[in-house]
């Protein structure tokens, strides 16, 4: 019941297309600056969106277990400054809280990550997780039903036999669109630890799944059985000092992933060196930077999420302060490092104390990889482009919301005299925190959730 | 978001060093830095202990800065540091916790307390105690932190939290037994053992909340402790945050 009435909320609220002033144009980016705003309100906090691989299907998880798709709406042509809205297209329940009676823990049924799958037939597939058990859903439409039955009336009480005297071929006849979600496959009890990442293999056959310290390597049509591929538990539970924080597959080579840890490495790893990639083929780590050194140093340093480019050649890796693109044939260091939010540097005691320096941001790429995207407090989001080497921060927010609203950069103020429209250090709300986004994969079209919200920003088109 | 921290009160320590290092005023500030730093994280572990799902990464992360300061310390030999506290701020209101804290560490004691750098009952109390707890407080707290460490991570294996606390007590002893009291006395000619009590540690963490600066302000625990939900992201409040959700839908 709690579904149908968010869903009845959720319908309320409507895409406005907005106009975007010239300011952001000439200010820092490429593509014009056409912003077009949906805000959706969502009871539950979301904890990842993610976009399948025509765009045309926007995916989030929350922290109560549902998954709602929102889906874009046709272009319209009348309209040719706008591209189609993004309205809920399905709502379920992935995951049910669980109960591990050997540990007496309770299983969590926030939903970790989303992945969909490539598009084979008329349904859709993806792969939702909580902590431990994966699923994979189909989502199907339905617009047809039959009519027409000889024994059966329309409302399905049998009709009495002696009442037929003739026979009737029962047609397909349209009915309101109903999108239904199944779970096709169960995934389970692989996991020791908490999942923190799913990635499907380019074979479109088999994905991995990872843990704080395992790797498992699945195939999607097996669900009793799964290889594990990398383990760095060690024997001795005391001496536990890294972790694995992501893992994603390679988007062209089959054979070939990466993982990341708490202390800042990645890992590449080479499913045809052997049946456990412990060894890695690549590790790729930057020297530490003495100046910069400090007892937070590990921590900040810890990967949150690695993400391949599109292209395969380069991925991107988001720590604390920072966001690092790496070229795939150089492990010493990393080709390109933004600073996300280099200000909070000097208050990372703070950040320490009240747990805000183990936020988990993620990071995305756009779909020509020439910008990458990620979140920060105070509900800002940043962009860099990578050829301009220009960013902006931008925030997600209610005043946004209004149609024609102007999208402005803003500003963080680190120290000294606040410049008019800048925002001190010191005012910045830790509490709303952009974790999680995702960009269309053809077009510039963003998803970016805040605490409670998701916000879609759509690129003018001229 | 940064609330102002207690006034940290003069001890014995910090004139001795700043007469040693000829009145350097960056160093004392630094070692509180940092030993407001470690008794943060060591209070951030015990409650990781006590929460229903210890976020390993979390976990491990704070063990690791916990190592490394104690590495640091240790190398420094400053140990003497440690002396934080006037006997006098040890009161009894100070020993008033959260529900989960008083219960837990009775729970675990039976008599005694949890490892790490928890204090032992009132059995130790006093003179006799100095050496024994002096000798647990240095040469152990590695050893404490692998118990602890192993603790925690082992809350995701098995039930048998008493069974370790137990256990990691046992091997504090064992340590206790080994180590000649001579070699770390000098070394803690100065501690007073009431710092490391668990529950003192654990209403500092609460106050904690209201301290923003870690300038070498004094992060002691104040009687009026209240977490302020704005700042602190206990699960506490996160769980407060879903009862509520759910009960205004």
């Amino acid at each position: 019941m709690k579904i149908h009435r968010r869903i009845g909320a959720l319908r309320k609220m409507k895409c406005f297309p907005c106009q975007f002033s010239n300011t952001i144009k000439s200010a820092q980016f490429n593509t014009s600056a056409l912003m077009s705003v949906s805000v959706f309100e969502q009871a539950d906090i979301i904890s990842t969106v993610e976009f399948n691989h025509s765009g045309e299907l926007l995916a989030t998880g929350d922290k109560g277990g549902r998954v709602v798709i929102f889906q874009q709406e046709q272009e319209n042509k009348t309209q040719s400054h706008s591209r189609g809205e993004y309205n809920v297209y399905s709502t379920f329940q992935s995951h049910e809280p669980e109960f591990d009676y050997l540990k007496s823990l309770e299983i969590e049924e926030k939903i970790n990550k989303i992945r969909w799958l490539p598009q084979k037939n008329a349904a859709q597939f993806l792969l939702s997780t909580n902590d431990k058990t994966i699923k994979l859903w189909k989502i199907s439409e339905r617009d047809k039903r039959p009519e027409g039955y000889n024994l059966k009336e329309e409302d399905g009480r049998y009709r009495d036999p002696t009442t037929v005297t003739t026979l009737r071929v029962p047609v397909f006849r349209p009915m309101d669109l109903m999108v239904e979600a199944s779970p096709r496959r169960i995934f389970a009890n692989a996991h020791t630890y908490h999942i923190n990442s799913i990635s499907i293999n380019s074979d479109y056959e088999t994905y991995l799944s990872a843990d704080d310290l395992r790797i498992n390597l699945w195939h999607l049509e097996i669900t009793d059985r799964s290889f594990n591929i990398v383990d760095i538990k060690p024997a001795n539970m005391e001496e536990l000092t890294e972790v694995i924080t992501a893992a994603e597959f390679h988007p062209n080579s089959c054979n070939t992933f990466v993982y990341s840890s708490s202390k800042g490495t990645i890992r590449l790893c080479d499913m045809r060196a052997s049946a456990l990639c412990d060894r890695h083929s690549k590790l790729f780590e930057e020297p530490e930077d003495p100046s910069n050194r400090s007892f937070f140093s590990e921590i900040i340093s810890s990967i949150s999420d690695v993400k391949f480019s599109h292209s395969g050649r380069y991925m991107m890796t988001r720590d604390y302060l920072s966001v690092k693109i790496w070229d795939l044939n150089m492990e010493n260091r990393p080709v390109e490092t933004y600073q996300v939010h280099e200000y909070l540097r000097s208050k990372l005691c703070s950040l320490y104390e009240n747990d805000c320096i183990f936020d988990k941001f993620e990071c995305c790429w756009n779909g020509s990889d020439s910008i990458v995207m990620t979140g920060s407090y105070n509900n800002f989001f940043r962009m860099f482009d990578r050829n301009t080497k220009r960013d902006i921060t931008l925030e997600a927010s209610r005043e946004n919301n209004k149609p024609r609203t102007v999208l402005k950069p803003r500003k963080v103020c680190a120290s000294g005299k606040r410049k008019k429209d800048e925002i001190s250090v010191d005012s910045l709300d830790f509490n709303k925190k952009i974790l999680h986004t995702a960009w269309h994969p053809k077009e510039n079209i963003i998803a970016v959730a805040t605490t409670n919200n998701l916000y879609i920003f759509q690129d003018k088109m001229n | 978001m940064f609330m102002r921290g207690l006034k940290r009160k003069c001890f014995d320590g910090e004139e001795d060093i700043e007469e040693t290092l000829a009145g350097i005023k960056a160093i004392p500030s630094y070692n509180l830095q940092r030993q407001s730093l470690l008794d943060m994280s060591l209070v951030k572990l015990q409650l990781c202990h006590m929460l229903v799902e210890p976020n390993l990464c979390r976990s491990v992360l704070i063990a690791n800065t916990v190592r490394q300061i104690q590495e640091e310390m240790t190398q420094d030999g400053t140990w003497q540091m440690i002396n934080m506290q006037n006997t006098g701020q040890a009161s009894v209101d100070r020993l008033v916790s959260t529900d989960i804290l008083c219960r837990s560490s009775r729970e675990q004691a039976e008599g005694k307390h949890v490892p790490g750098y928890s204090t032992f009952s009132k059995d130790f109390e006093g003179d006799q105690a100095q050496d024994s707890s002096e000798t647990m407080s240095t040469a152990s707290s590695v050893q404490a932190l692998r118990n602890l460490q192993s603790n925690v991570w082992e809350m995701e294996n098995s039930q048998e939290n008493k069974g370790n606390f137990q256990k990691s007590l046992d091997q504090i002893f064992e340590t206790l037994e080994n180590k000649s009291p001579n070699s770390v006395e000098d070394l803690f000619s100065e501690v007073d053992n009431s710092y490391y009590d668990l529950d003192t540690m654990l209403t500092g963490m609460m106050s904690n909340t209201k301290m923003g600066h870690c300038d070498g302000l004094e992060p002691f625990p104040s009687p009026t402790t209240t977490t302020s939900s704005s700042n602190c992201k206990s699960d506490l409040n996160e769980l407060d945050h879903i009862v509520e959700i759910l009960v205004e839908s």
